[in-house]
């Protein structure tokens, strides 16, 4: 497709998009949302990019080979399991606690925020890799 | 209550495929795939050596108490069970190594090789009926890939046909896991067995027992189930084969005595004439089948139906003698199951064809080949200083004992016809001359070739010389199975 109006759209929409989605993620620990939603939705953003331009501009512009995030992504959620182990707890053990941070102020940090952004890597590696596969002739 | 070490072989070959997929350096990999196959048969020996000692292992996943949370359960049957799935996917390993070829491998075979020994692992130790689907899942994705993997026509037909059947039994797991939710409010193993005790609506539970029987049968090869397993283990690779005939359908077996006899032991009494009818049929028609092939790989298929049957044969007499012996059957089998795939591997690999007219003259060309078949053949078939004979020895004692004749002729008849197919393949492809322009396979990949059958071929024969000491495992696993209230305790504690 060669539209001069989606290639105009289409790169602050992936700023929208990808911000959005960072707000759905870290949403996600007590609402709806979360790091496969977060990862469904930035791999729209991209997919938005291959719409628009041809895979090999996309390719340029973001020199990423998305098949690298799957274990990337594995390693990150199982590593979050490991890290309790360590302590002595069994494993997929997940904490949380409340910390005062400048700037920002009272703040609740959880473990589990690790496997979820495992799964986020997971998604958008998963979904990018069939549509760069299927969609692009290299 | 809690024993970290427990998630090892399970985590261990998740991490090792997570490795092989960011390394693309195919030496690494098989290192990489052998050190930690090598490390999860130590963990899983000594785990095993822990459960003899202290009694059943467990851990709450993510420190959730046992009804609410997901359970992780070792006891020796699955201890036994776990030991068993390293040694093969070892020898399956090694056997690769020098089979497989590059166009596998750089397809990430070795990193799905190690997500079914996950699957596998997970379903063995797991306490959780839902989790149990889960794995049970991982594995048959896995499986579709390794058998997919190589893209012959074939092949990718066979698979299809895999896969569909399988899917139909998915669901059906998750039907019957989710009608079993509904009735008793839980998915925990341990707490459905002291729930289905108190619950007032026996009718229910039967049918659930049925679906059970059915998805397991399915996945186990049972009679009238068993039609989509000869083609698509002869579909698969040889290295990949000796994974799906050694283990899978043994994983459904196991799952069948963990579900049945922990569960629905109530309503096992109502049930076992079928599944004793059910055995009868399974032994004779897989062995039949297996009379009128003229394949290797699809031969030794046709047994594995055949020898399902005994398993269930000891559940359905329901005894402690007959679960003991349907245990230590299932362990001889799993090793010399695995062994014959491998030498029908070594077979296809030397004379490129698994047709037994076109072999003929191995006994000549490679008579150590032909040694490590004839033991595991006498092994399969029964033959006293081997490990089938005790298993078969201690199933037929426990039908007499209890009165059961006509399961027990079936059992010997069938055991003659094993015999006879074990002859023919060894007059077909053994004897004979061998056709022209063999080639002639280098000395140092003999040896990787031959290396992993040997191994197993030897251990049938250690456990047959040693029965007593494998006796006393297998006695208390059975032991274990058939007092549900030592798993319970463990798990739910006091």
């Amino acid at each position: 497709m060669n539209s001069l109006i989606l290639k105009t759209v289409a790169t602050p929409v992936l700023y929208l998009i990808v911000s959005f989605s960072v707000y759905v993620f870290f949403r996600g620990h007590n609402n709806p949302g979360g790091g496969f939603i977060a990862g469904l939705l930035t791999a729209g953003a991209f997919v938005l990019q291959y719409l628009s331009f041809d895979s090999k501009t996309v390719k340029s512009n973001f020199s990423l080979n998305w098949k690298k995030l799957i274990p990337v992504g594995l390693i990150l959620a199982l590593g979050s399991g490991l890290g309790g182990m360590i302590l002595g707890y069994p494993f997929l053990s997940h904490s949380f606690g409340c910390f005062y941070l400048p700037l920002i102020g009272e703040l609740e940090l959880a473990t589990a925020i690790i496997f979820d952004l495992g799964v986020y890597f997971v998604v958008l590696g998963t979904a990018l890799t069939i549509i760069s596969v299927i969609g692009g002739k290299d | 209550m809690k024993n970290n070490l427990l998630v090892v072989p399970v985590i261990l070959p998740l991490f090792t495929a997570i490795l092989i997929f960011l390394i693309s350096n195919i030496k690494f990999q098989k290192l990489l795939s052998f050190v930690s196959t090598t490390f999860c048969l130590a963990t899983a020996l000594y785990l095993t050596k822990q459960v003899s000692v202290k009694g059943i292992q467990t851990l709450s996943l993510g420190d959730w108490p046992a009804p609410f949370g997901i359970v992780i359960a070792l006891d020796l049957f699955s201890g036994i069970m776990l030991i068993l799935t390293m040694i093969v996917s070892l020898a399956a390993l090694i056997f690769s190594f020098k089979t497989i070829g590059s166009e596998r491998e750089n397809y990430f075979y070795y990193a799905f090789f190690q997500l079914q020994i996950m699957g596998i692992n997970g379903a063995l130790i797991t306490g959780d009926i839902f989790n149990l689907f889960v794995f049970f899942e991982i594995l048959l994705i896995a499986s579709y890939i390794l058998m997919a993997l190589g893209g012959k026509p074939y092949q990718l037909q066979e698979t299809t046909k895999y896969m569909i059947i399988n899917m139909v039994s998915s669901v059906l797991f998750l039907v019957g896991v989710a009608v079993l939710y509904s009735t008793l409010g839980s998915l925990n193993m341990a707490d459905l067995s002291v729930k289905v005790g108190k619950a007032g609506d026996q009718g229910i539970l039967k049918v659930i027992a049925v679906i059970f029987m059915i998805v397991f049968g399915i996945k186990g090869g049972l009679f009238p189930l068993y039609f989509w397993l000869p083609r698509s283990y002869h579909a698969a690779p040889s290295a990949v084969a000796v994974l799906f005939g050694g283990l899978m359908t043994k994983v459904g077996i196991y799952a069948i005595l963990r579900v049945y006899t922990l569960i629905f032991a109530p309503t096992l009494s109502s049930i076992n004439n079928i599944i004793l009818i059910i055995a009868g049929l399974t032994m004779f028609l897989g062995v039949m089948g297996a009379v009128a092939q003229m394949d290797f790989k699809l031969l030794l298929s046709y047994h594995i139906i055949s020898q399902v049957g005994y398993m269930i044969m000891g559940l359905g007499l329901y005894t402690p003698l007959s679960i003991t012996g349907a245990i230590y059957f299932l362990i001889h089998n799993i090793i010399v199951k695995s062994c014959l795939f491998l030498i029908s591997g070594i077979a296809e690999k030397l004379r490129d064809t698994t047709d037994l007219k076109k072999m003929g003259g191995l006994m000549a060309t490679d008579p150590s080949v032909a040694y490590i078949f004839l033991i595991a053949g006498f092994s399969l078939a029964g033959a006293p200083p081997f490990s089938g004979f005790f298993g078969k020895f201690l199933l037929i004692r426990a039908g007499l004992e209890k009165g059961s004749y006509l399961i027990v002729f079936v059992s010997i008849l069938v055991s003659f016809f094993t015999l006879y197919s074990m002859t023919k393949i060894f007059k077909y492809a053994f004897w004979g001359t061998a056709p022209e322009n063999v080639k002639k396979v280098q000395h140092n990949h003999y040896f990787g070739l031959v290396l992993p059958a040997a191994c197993l071929a030897l251990l049938t024969v250690f456990i047959g010389l040693n029965t007593e000491w494998v006796y006393s495992y297998v006695n208390s696993a059975a032991y274990q199975l058939m007092n549900p209230d030592l798993y319970i305790q463990a798990v739910l504690g006091g």
